[in-house]
């Protein structure tokens, strides 16, 4: 506690406040909690009829059918988004302009369309073309929702794997051209590595964010643990009322504990890349910056990226 | 540490709940409608597969191909399209696709449902996402544009559903101030908005919320087809009511590819011949019927 | 072309809703977020304690998830007859707070303790140590992030537009359902979009080289 940046260690009249002050407060939020009981109560959402239809099994196999599916869209589009973003990464600090621009108007445009956008109009392109599209169109939403989640979440795991790229120290590039390493041979063999392993923790914590957004799949109606909620309950009937709110309770448990597992992994990583020393620092397992030139390192080991006019030009 | 470890328990209370899943009691959560209880309860028609059709149409033969036919529905519209807990579909649109794929030669069996709400019904018809599609479907010029209608084989009025004790609801024309909840899209919604109803208007994308948003007293009135609404009316019926006073016509039709005539006079044939033949009555009596709404005969089918 | 032309009201009136929904979200977003903060680094265990649930919660829902308990449990526990629009204020700025939070934490917590501790020493109070030490060089550390945050909660409104709101995204879907080529409303909405997030990253590198300090 006394580590503080903002409080003294406190002396004994601070301690007689803190102690007032720990009393009101747990006073308000007890209060808090038990207005909150006693409102559900009151409207009936507490009887046991309510909570009962979790016994059912028709309720458990839909809640069972939507998490599972919410969980095959993240892994594909989370190992998919992790593929894109090491691609593009690697094509923003290319050396040939076209490829740079591409990388660099691909990420700024898809970073800044709303993901529901996105998705949305990959359901309806895909639906369009669906003849023409072979496996792609076979299951239009899975694949709008994958595509989507892969091209939005893609674009920022490369800005995360960019700025992990720029941190490494030049002087190791220059060592390893000095041995006569080639381009690919530098990137793969030195600059990704060690990039990943410092990032490892911003981009477990972007997975977080796919995983949430995986539930915006049902602006195209497609069936994840969310919308399989939301039907179920507008179709279930108890004491002449839909069980939204246990319903609500429920998923949102299951999404928190999800998002709470990836996350401690993140923070574990971080905490065991804190211990080892290989000179490589290793992230916060913070969510990455949305906007760009963040996360940026001005001069990177690949010299300062051109084309990038949304850097900071602070010296 | 404290974060890991309440993580840790919540993935186990996950763990816990699919585990368990596999278990349960069987049956239906809460009051599901439809369920065939009673002895003397209408039953449900039977309808004789044809077999060797041959129409000329692209959806359909892409649909013999594949074996089986892709039929968009509803699936939370009590005694019209809806889906219980167990996944089983019932409803009168539901036995208007089975009359109709019985006639284009799909047993029960090969109908795929797909539940399409109506703020993509356009987009996933006229994408061919399915092949036909019957969920009170009003037929009207603009949606023409984009779709083709076989029908209608049901005529609706756009109604006002209300809380029991609402006096001060008599009518479209008493609305105005009060809030109207509806869906994207549909066609009630539209005439509500028109400035002479004066009425503030809440949009979702299921009338089950909007239902749900009316006994939360959040809206006033729920406004759509007086059909979907004695649905709801009829599941509660100490609390909802509808006002029956229709302020529009809604005939409901079949949805389809715009440019398959082949397809859209198939439908057309089979609808007509199901309506003489007692079926549609049948189908009739042992869904809608169910919610008191009274039976009156099909409008007639139109063609262009 | 002709989409944006003809359909110009139907955009104008989407891009302002996005516009007032993301102020005014925002603003509730600092608000609470400063006020969470504050519970985070008190001294005091029980408010300690809720600003770290505030957080968890907030921020592993899926805002979608935030939107239906505006709808359907809010008016049910707390406070019956919001409007649509104050729902989805409500929804995003709660979702935004828990990551304003947050940043303003870790802001404050990259200010070095030695100066804290010196500006003790001399003699300075709880407000002027926060006032002349701290915040100055917190503040600084929190723009780069805040500016992100705001970004995000751009295009998190687009959700709003499947809740009664009127913004940008529901024109996507109103004019894609009449039939007109996805590609250029998608093209048109997207530039909308880029305008506001653009003028944010802006506005905020402006205020970021105004409190920067010459290092």
């Amino acid at each position: 506690m006394s580590s503080s940046v903002l409080y003294d260690a406190p002396g004994p009249r601070a301690r007689l406040r803190n102690r007032l002050y720990t009393v009101l407060g747990s006073l308000a939020v007890l209060g808090l909690i038990v207005f909150a009981v006693y409102r559900l109560h009151a409207k009936g959402q507490l009887e046991p009829e309510v909570w009962d239809i979790f016994n059912n099994a028709g309720v458990r196999t839909n809640l069972r059918d939507g998490l599972l599916t919410t969980l095959k869209v993240f892994a594909v589009a989370g190992a998919l988004s992790l593929v894109l973003g090491l691609l593009l990464a690697v094509a923003r600090l290319s050396e040939h302009k076209p490829v740079r621009w591409f990388a660099t108007g691909f990420i700024e445009i898809f970073r800044a369309v709303p993901l529901l956008i996105t998705i949305y109009a990959l359901w309806v392109l895909f639906l369009t073309y669906k003849n023409d599209l072979g496996v792609l169109g076979t299951d239009t939403g899975f694949w709008g929702l994958v595509v989507g989640l892969t091209i939005y979440n893609g674009s920022v795991q490369a800005e995360v794997l960019r700025a992990g790229i720029n941190a490494v120290p030049k002087g190791q590039v220059e060592a390893a051209y000095a041995l006569g390493l080639r381009k690919y041979q530098v990137m793969t063999t030195l600059l990704v590595p060690q990039a990943v392993r410092s990032m490892l923790p911003t981009m477990i914590s972007q997975l977080v964010v796919t995983l949430k957004d995986t539930s915006l799949g049902y602006i195209i109606l497609y069936p994840e643990l969310l919308y399989a909620a939301r039907t179920m309950a507008g179709n279930i009937i108890v004491n002449g009322e839909n069980p939204f709110t246990a319903v609500t309770i429920v998923v949102g448990a299951i999404y928190i504990a999800m998002c709470l597992a990836l996350s401690s992994l993140a923070s574990w990583i971080e905490r065991r890349g804190r211990r080892a020393k290989t000179g490589v620092v290793v992230a916060a397992a913070a969510e990455p910056a949305e906007q760009p030139g963040v996360l940026d390192v001005t001069e990177g080991p690949l010299g300062p990226v051109e084309g990038d006019e949304n850097r900071p030009t602070a010296k | 540490m404290k974060l890991r470890k309440s993580a840790s328990a919540a993935v186990l209370a996950v763990l816990a709940l699919t585990v368990s899943a596999c278990g349960g009691e069987s049956g239906n959560a809460g009051d599901t409608p439809g369920e065939t209880g009673g002895a003397n309860q209408p039953k449900l028609p039977t309808y004789t597969v044809a077999s060797d059709v041959k129409v000329d149409s692209p959806t359909l033969k892409k649909a013999q191909q594949a074996g089986k036919l892709v039929i968009g529905a509803k699936n939370d519209q009590p005694f019209l399209g809806f889906e219980d807990t167990d996944g089983k579909r019932s409803g009168f649109d539901i036995e208007i696709a089975k009359m109709v794929a019985a006639d284009l030669g799909f047993k029960p069996s090969q109908i795929e449902f797909k539940t399409v709400d109506s703020n993509v019904r356009e987009t996933t018809i006229s994408k061919g996402e399915v092949q036909l599609y019957v969920g009170t479907y009003t037929i009207n010029d603009e949606r023409k544009k984009q779709v083709g209608f076989a029908g209608p084989y049901f005529l609706a009025g756009a109604d006002l559903l209300i809380r029991a004790d609402e006096k001060g609801i008599t009518g479209p024309d008493s609305l105005k101030g009060k809030t109207v909840c509806s869906i994207k899209g549909s066609t009630p919604l539209q005439e509500i908005k028109k400035p002479k109803y004066g009425a503030k208007t809440v949009e979702l994308s299921k009338y089950s919320e909007c239902v749900q948003q009316l006994l939360n007293n959040e809206v006033d009135a729920v406004t759509t087809d007086d059909a979907i609404l004695k649905g709801y009316a009829a599941q509660r019926p100490t609390k909802l009511k509808v006002v029956g006073k229709p302020f529009t016509k809604e005939p409901y039709g079949v949805g389809m590819n715009k440019d398959d005539k082949a397809l859209r006079d198939a439908v057309n044939d089979a609808l007509e011949a199901h309506e003489k033949n007692g079926d549609y009555k049948k189908a009739y009596d042992a869904t809608l019927g169910l919610s008191k709404s009274a039976y009156t005969e099909p409008p007639a089918v139109e063609r262009y | 072309m002709n989409v944006l032309l003809d359909h110009l009201a139907e955009f104008r009136e989407g891009f302002i809703g996005t516009v007032l929904l993301t102020l005014a979200s925002g603003l509730l977003a600092m608000v609470l977020g400063v006020i969470v903060a504050g519970f985070r680094v008190s001294p005091v265990p029980p408010l300690r304690l809720l600003g770290t649930v505030w957080v968890t919660l907030f921020r592993n829902t899926p805002l979608t998830l935030l939107f239906l308990v505006a709808w359907f449990v809010v008016p049910v526990i707390f406070v019956p007859g919001l409007s649509p629009w104050t729902k989805a204020l409500l929804a995003l700025g709660f979702y935004t707070s828990s990551f304003v939070c947050e940043a303003i934490r870790s802001g404050i917590n990259t200010v070095p303790v030695g100066q804290a501790e010196a500006a003790r020493s001399l003699g300075m109070t709880f407000t002027q140590t926060l006032r002349m030490i701290v915040l100055p060089q917190a503040t600084r550390t929190v723009i780069p992030p805040l500016s992100s945050i705001f970004i995000a909660l751009t295009k998190n409104s687009a959700i709003a537009g499947a809740f009664s709101v009127t913004e940008l995204f529901g024109v996507q879907k109103l004019l894609s359902d009449q039939g007109f080529a996805i590609a250029w409303i998608f093209l048109w909405v997207a530039l909308g979009y880029l305008v506001i997030t653009f003028s944010i990253s802006g506005l905020f590198r402006l205020l970021e080289r105004r409190l920067g300090v010459a290092r």
